[in-house]
């Protein structure tokens, strides 16, 4: 293979080399040179991931969300610049990278739909919403293939679609995601309406969730920073989340008037154990 | 007596702005932290000892012991750095209860937090929640910079002369991060792998410093019993499984949601909150406490839904996530999809889950689509006899769940999938999808 590593280590070439080979990653993308100038943006950043931990490796995850913040995706570049970070080697990002299914190793499209198959939520339709999805963003004859992308990744109204395994939104079923803000109780109607939507390059609002943005801005808020002006943090934060499913208990308690016990005015705590004292 | 449900965690969900420390302030927020703030952190653990509180993750064990174990001391291992880690990687199929609490109310889980790395003396809480719920990890964020401006975090906490930082860590897709050592793992930038136990996580846990791991729900439940005391709490749920908890009810019913009940709540009185089964179509399975938890009939209405009952009934408690079936629904499909998950999450690590997942996922896929063979039963069972006791951590017994009970309740619908079952008519025996009841 013609393509040098991203950052040269002899001890990296084979799985580098392997990386090619598999498809995963585009080629000539990356040279050695261009590592920094590609994250250049996020170099403060960068070093205040590794700040907020013990030790710096603990911020792995978090600067691989980074990357795919720049990215809209995990590539080479991306992984050697993480390794560089913390001193470790290509091989070391990688398989760190290959072993999580939020890091994506070929671009995304603008939005990432992904769409709960799991027990409950296929029974209640969130299989045939995957299936309409994928024929309505491929089609009929050849329909989209898990994490594949209807238009240029990364073009306005692009979309990446796959299924995903449970969302923990069981009450909700079916539920899918765009860039992991909830659309509840969907219909392969709903969902189609929603993406076809989407590549019209509007952003309809989640059922729970903050005003939509797009999957990079998304992988900036998963790498833990909010601060950005552009996305009016006050608004965010205030977005839907209590569905009458998440209060049905709440509510029916106060109906009810069904309380718990009342506390005690004043609670003593414990004596020590004699060993402790 | 108590109520017949008892909103303890899920108190303040209803009010406005439920999620922003104002509200929580208002509902006596972070007044439990100043009265612990003045005992001594023996006291705490005592009390939590007392309380009986077992973890809400879905293992049970008593939350005051685990802290206890935490070597303390100025000397030997008891002078290492140690540390909180919250669990908030919820994804055990049919779970739903930790997302939105702390949606709703992330403070108790904040406050919480801040009160049992005082109880154990850990200066750094790392909150690992998973990387799919964006807005979920926006509120946490948001709920630990407004507790830092209040002086609730930081140095010198409220002038006790603790201190503590907290860090909200998102995930990356990964459903065995859930396991408390894999999760360590993760936490420390390497693939989510499990770690061999012991050493516990107790002596040699992040770091191999001295490290709790315990569930959002537990430790937002802290704060309530600094508050009520022991006794209080224990005037909840039953005498092993004591206080309230978050059931997550979902699938056939005609409400399902979050419905917060004392421990030891039997399906039949939930399913009286939830409005009953949809359009009346009769119960035919379901889940305790998500999908690793085996599977219950409806014989089981009466099973007293806490951590003994569940085990007498031949299941676990595990999350509370009570997921419903209704009889439209194929046995055989269900534990096919949920072998599935179990098939991709598995982490690789050990043969008999990555081998024994993967191949238990082939035959119940031919199965369901009706090339099944006499002997695929047997042959499920001798696999799982290989996973169950003998995986590396506990994904490999939850797989085997599904199916274990599913063929001990439903072995006919299983054998009616079997070729040579087939030519009455009906081709593959029993439905091969799901009825779509209930699909809205």
């Amino acid at each position: 293979m013609s393509q040098p590593p991203a950052v040269p280590r002899e001890r990296d070439v084979d799985v580098e080399r392997g990386d090619v080979e598999r498809g995963d990653v585009e080629r000539g993308d990356e040279r050695p040179a261009a590592t920094g100038i590609i994250f250049a943006g996020i170099a403060e950043r960068a070093q205040q991931v590794i700040a907020r931990y013990p030790q710096p490796r603990s911020a792995l995850l978090p600067l691989l969300h980074l990357v795919q913040h720049v990215e809209g995706h995990v590539s080479r570049a991306g992984i050697a610049y993480c390794a560089e970070l913390l001193d470790l080697t290509t091989t070391e990002v990688s398989a760190v990278v290959t072993f999580y299914s939020m890091y994506k190793r070929k671009p995304c499209g603008e939005h990432l739909v992904s769409v709960c198959t799991n027990t409950m939520c296929a029974m209640l339709g969130g299989d045939a919403i995957y299936a309409t999805l994928r024929r309505h963003l491929g089609s009929a004859a050849r329909p989209l293939d898990h994490e594949e992308t209807a238009g240029e990744p990364g073009a306005p109204g692009s979309i990446t679609l796959e299924h995903a395994e449970c969302l923990a939104a069981c009450d909700l079923a079916p539920v899918l995601q765009v860039n992991y803000e909830f659309y509840d109780k969907q219909t392969p109607e709903a969902a189609v309406e929603l993406v076809t939507a989407l590549r019209r390059g509007e952003r309809p609002h989640p059922s729970r969730g903050a005003p939509l943005t797009d999957f990079r801005t998304t992988a900036l808020l998963l790498a833990g920073f909010f601060d950005d002006p552009a996305l009016d943090h006050p608004t965010a934060v205030a977005g839907p989340s209590a569905s009458d499913e998440t209060l049905a208990g709440a509510r029916l308690a106060e109906r009810n008037g069904w309380a718990p016990p009342t506390m005690p005015e004043h609670v003593p705590l414990p004596d020590l154990p004699e060993d402790k004292r | 007596m108590t109520s017949p449900l008892t909103p303890v965690l899920t108190r303040r969900w209803l009010s406005p702005r439920s999620w922003s420390i104002e509200t929580y302030e208002q509902f006596e927020g972070y007044s439990a932290l100043r009265t612990a703030l003045a005992a001594d952190p023996g006291q705490l653990i005592q009390l939590v000892k007392d309380s009986g509180l077992r973890g809400r993750g879905g293992a049970g064990f008593p939350t005051g012991m685990k802290w206890g174990f935490i070597p303390q001391g100025a000397e030997g291992p008891g002078a290492k750095p140690k540390y909180l880690v919250i669990n908030a990687d919820e994804g055990e199929p049919g779970t739903c209860k930790d997302i939105p609490l702390m949606m709703a109310d992330p403070h108790s889980l904040i406050e919480g937090s801040i009160i049992t790395s005082y109880a154990i003396r850990a200066n750094f809480c790392a909150i690992y929640v998973r990387g799919e719920v964006v807005h979920c990890i926006r509120r946490l964020h948001q709920a630990v910079r407004e507790a830092y401006q209040r002086g609730y975090l930081g140095k010198d906490i409220l002038g006790s002369g603790f201190d503590l930082d907290i860090v909200v860590h998102a995930g990356a897709g990964a459903y065995i991060c859930g396991e408390e050592t894999a999760l360590l793992d993760s936490l420390e930038g390497l693939r989510g792998q499990p770690r061999l136990k012991p050493p516990f996580p107790a002596t040699s846990g992040l770091y191999a410093a001295p490290t709790v791991v315990n569930n959002v729900e537990t430790i937002a439940t802290v704060p309530s019993i600094v508050a009520g005391g022991a006794e209080w709490f224990r005037k909840m749920g039953t005498e092993k499984s004591p206080g309230p908890k978050i059931y997550s009810v979902s699938g056939h019913v005609e409400r399902p949601g979050q419905y917060e009940a004392p421990l030891g709540i039997t399906l039949r009185e939930l399913l009286e909150r939830c409005g009953g089964m949809k359009d009346g179509v009769p119960l035919k399975f379901w889940t305790p406490g998500g999908s690793s938890t085996p599977l219950l009939t409806a014989e089981h209405l009466d099973v007293p839904l806490d951590f003994e009952g569940a085990v007498a009934a031949g299941t676990i408690l595990g999350t509370t996530a009570i997921m419903v079936f209704n009889e439209t629904v194929s046995v055989p499909w269900a534990v096919m999809k949920w072998t599935q998950f179990y098939d991709h999450e598995s982490c690789g690590k050990c043969t008999p889950c990555r081998e024994g997942c993967f191949w238990l996922a082939q035959i119940l896929e031919r199965m369901v689509e009706g090339r099944g063979s006499e002997s695929d039963v047997d042959t499920m069972l001798d696999i799982c006899d290989n996973i169950l006791g003998r995986s590396f951590c506990a994904l490999g017994d939850g797989a085997v769940s599904p199916i274990a009970s599913g063929i001990k309740y439903f072995r006919q619908e299983f054998l009616e999938l079997c070729t040579s079952h087939q030519g009455s008519g009906q081709p593959g025996g029993a439905q091969p999808t799901p009825a779509m009841a209930g699909a809205r």
